[in-house]
């Protein structure tokens, strides 16, 4: 059972190191990044497998018992979020083949992924807030280099904001876990729940609450801290950006989920206002930022911002189907968002530019491709029957139960704003004439799509992905209420952590 | 002893988020580095100072007597200063070719990524 929890963190770590080893051979690094990826996603099916018979399985590291070692934990919440981030993993890797330049591949593209990916699996399954923020700052250095590598000019402006917003970040994540150990003196996350409604300093928890919420709202780009995403995020390379928008900010929001389901779960008026407040701001803010753009990846990437905040809306309400729905949305927005970003690469590789202005006929040059982008982008809008209906049409429910009629209403306007930016770039790039169409066509030959066949398959698959989630949405939910009823009783992960009988 | 720390890590931190707030690219790595220094020594501080009593079992007896240092934050600061030395050489080294590519000092002139159009 415990080995099932190691294997997936072993496997990218060796293949990362495997692929060290080969730094002058990207023909190899390519082969074992395909091979560690592949086999992650079997890892983490393996584990899933095994997640739902058992509930949660542990791993007490070195055999040391757990309010003293480093526990590794594997929940329902746990376990689908390494699911989706192996296969993110794999299906960016795979469009790699197809769209990455030989100087950032000569420059360890393929072991960074690894890292990347490693760093992020592990962040998932720490039990223990300290080793949590080692995870963090190994996937940062990951996710750093990947930012950087290529030395282009936008590149380093915004790795400059994105490296001082996280370093910034790491710095109040550390203050906040000299606040909690100094209340309740542990680290372990099962045996902190418990000891925590024993601290007498409530404004003190309070405290540490809010030094966690800056530093997970840097990581996931909340309303106001999310000033280095749109900075940054559309200068690396569409596939870097498809893993950044796919993983980075989710990882924050899992904190979120972690942290405010698990420890700070008592009744806090401050906490729970400011939750709902910042789902609010953040998801109008964003989705304002993403109408004004004119730019193919700048727009989904500030509209990464405004998906935040239906999903940290989700946790606000903290109801059972709240978090059902964020669970729900969080599959929905790492397929769709990813895939949209894998669009824009291929696009690019159509029309050779990002600019709206520049582009356009790709309708009438490639109609599947079209197709494709209007599949992730209504469902992205939330269209029905698509995927992303179903995971607003949940929250939208849940804020409704709890009567919140005001977050209920931004968020169904935001939607709206969404289908505006959306539109946008289906007008901009598929349907209107390309400005000199006919000057581009004569000096580039026509691309036929199966020519790019490693950037094509994954984005056809994740396309259908999308469909199913949708169209047989109901296996889904029912493991998203499964892992909603288990956030909400946490008494199932510290027991099993503490390896406390009932 | 600890009368003193919490000016010093209350001082760090001041002097750290003033640093940040410079234009330069120079004065906002050592304020980083700085504000991470003040988080160190912070949560080094929050488990209380014991002077002059490690954490060791005496001979012949089986359990610990108070009082003792507590352990753990020293390994804590152990490991955070060794990450953070980590992300400091990469983030000099950032700045360094950030400098000679974009070929200013100034980061209110690094907005070129922000704008609407280029």
């Amino acid at each position: 059972m415990e080995n099932e929890l190691l294997i997936v963190l072993l496997i990218p770590l060796l293949g990362g190191i495997f692929s060290l080893f080969f730094w002058k051979d990207i023909k190899s690094q390519k082969v074992i990044f395909l091979i560690s990826a592949t086999g992650l996603l079997l890892a983490a099916t393996n584990l899933m497998v095994s997640v739902l018979d058992e509930g949660v399985i542990t791993l007490q590291s070195a055999g040391w018992e757990a309010p003293f070692g480093i526990s590794l934990v594997a929940d329902y919440l746990s376990t689908f979020m390494v699911l989706l981030t192996s296969l993110m993993g794999l299906a960016v890797g795979v469009y790699t083949l197809g769209d990455m330049d030989r100087a950032r591949m000569r420059f360890g593209f393929y072991p960074l992924m690894n890292f990347l990916l490693f760093s992020v699996c592990g962040a998932f399954m720490s039990g223990d807030i300290f080793n949590l923020y080692v995870w963090f700052e190994i996937m940062l250095i990951s996710s750093f280099v990947l930012m950087a590598l290529g030395n282009t000019k936008p590149q380093l402006e915004g790795a400059i904001k994105y490296v001082t917003m996280n370093i910034i970040a790491s710095v109040f994540f550390l203050a906040g876990i000299g606040v909690l150990y100094g209340l309740t003196g542990t680290l372990n996350m099962a045996d902190l729940a418990l000891r925590i409604d024993s601290v007498p300093q409530e404004e003190l928890i309070t405290l540490a609450a809010i030094f966690f919420f800056i530093a997970f709202g840097v990581k996931s780009a909340v309303f106001p801290l999310f000033g280095w995403l749109p900075a940054s995020y559309h200068t690396p390379p569409v596939a870097v950006t498809a893993i950044f928008a796919g993983l980075l900010t989710k990882v924050g929001v899992y904190a979120f989920i972690r942290f405010f389901t698990l420890i700070f779960n008592q009744e806090n008026l401050f906490l729970d206002n400011l939750l709902l407040f910042t789902a609010g701001t953040t998801m109008f803010v964003g989705v304002l930022g993403a109408a004004a753009q004119m730019e193919f990846r700048k727009i989904l990437s500030v509209h990464i911002i405004s998906q935040i905040g239906y999903l940290i809306m989700g946790l606000a309400i903290n109801t059972k189907l709240a978090l059902a729905g964020v669970i729900y949305f969080m599959v929905h927005i790492v397929i769709v968002k990813s895939n949209l970003f894998l669009i824009s690469g291929v696009v690019k590789r159509l029309r050779g530019s990002f600019e709206l202005k520049k582009l356009g006929g790709v309708y009438g040059s490639h109609p599947f491709l079209a197709i494709l982008f209007a599949i992730s982008a209504f469902s992205l809008a939330g269209f029905p029957p698509l995927s992303g209906f179903w995971a607003k049409f949940i929250l939208v429910k849940a804020g409704l139960d709890v009567q919140d009629y005001l977050i209920v209403a931004v968020a169904l306007v935001v939607g709206f704003l969404t289908l505006y930016s959306m539109t946008k770039i289906w007008n901009e790039v598929f349907w209107k004439r390309m400005p000199d169409q006919d000057e581009y066509d004569k000096k580039h030959p026509p691309v036929k799509l199966w020519s790019m066949a490693p950037m094509m398959i994954p984005i056809v698959l994740l396309t259908a992905l999308t469909l199913a989630l949708g169209i047989f949405g109901e296996p889904i939910m029912h493991f998203a209420l499964m892992t909603a009823e288990q956030l909400q009783t946490p008494e199932i992960y510290i027991n099993k952590v503490l390896q406390i009988s009932e | 002893m600890e009368d003193i720390l919490p000016f010093l890590i209350g001082g760090l931190y001041a002097g750290g988020v003033y640093l940040v707030f410079h234009k330069s690219f120079v004065k906002l790595i050592i304020g980083l580095i700085i504000l991470g220094y003040a988080s160190n020594l912070m949560l080094f501080t929050i488990s209380r100072i014991t002077r002059g009593a490690p954490p060791l079992v005496p001979e012949g007896a089986t359990t610990l007597t108070e009082p003792f240092a507590d352990p753990l934050p020293q390994a804590l600061v152990l490991t955070a200063i060794v990450i953070g030395f980590g992300i400091q050489a990469f983030a000099i080294v950032l700045i360094k070719v950030g400098y000679r590519i974009v070929d200013t000092d100034n980061l209110d002139e690094l907005n070129t990524t922000d704008r609407l159009e280029d």
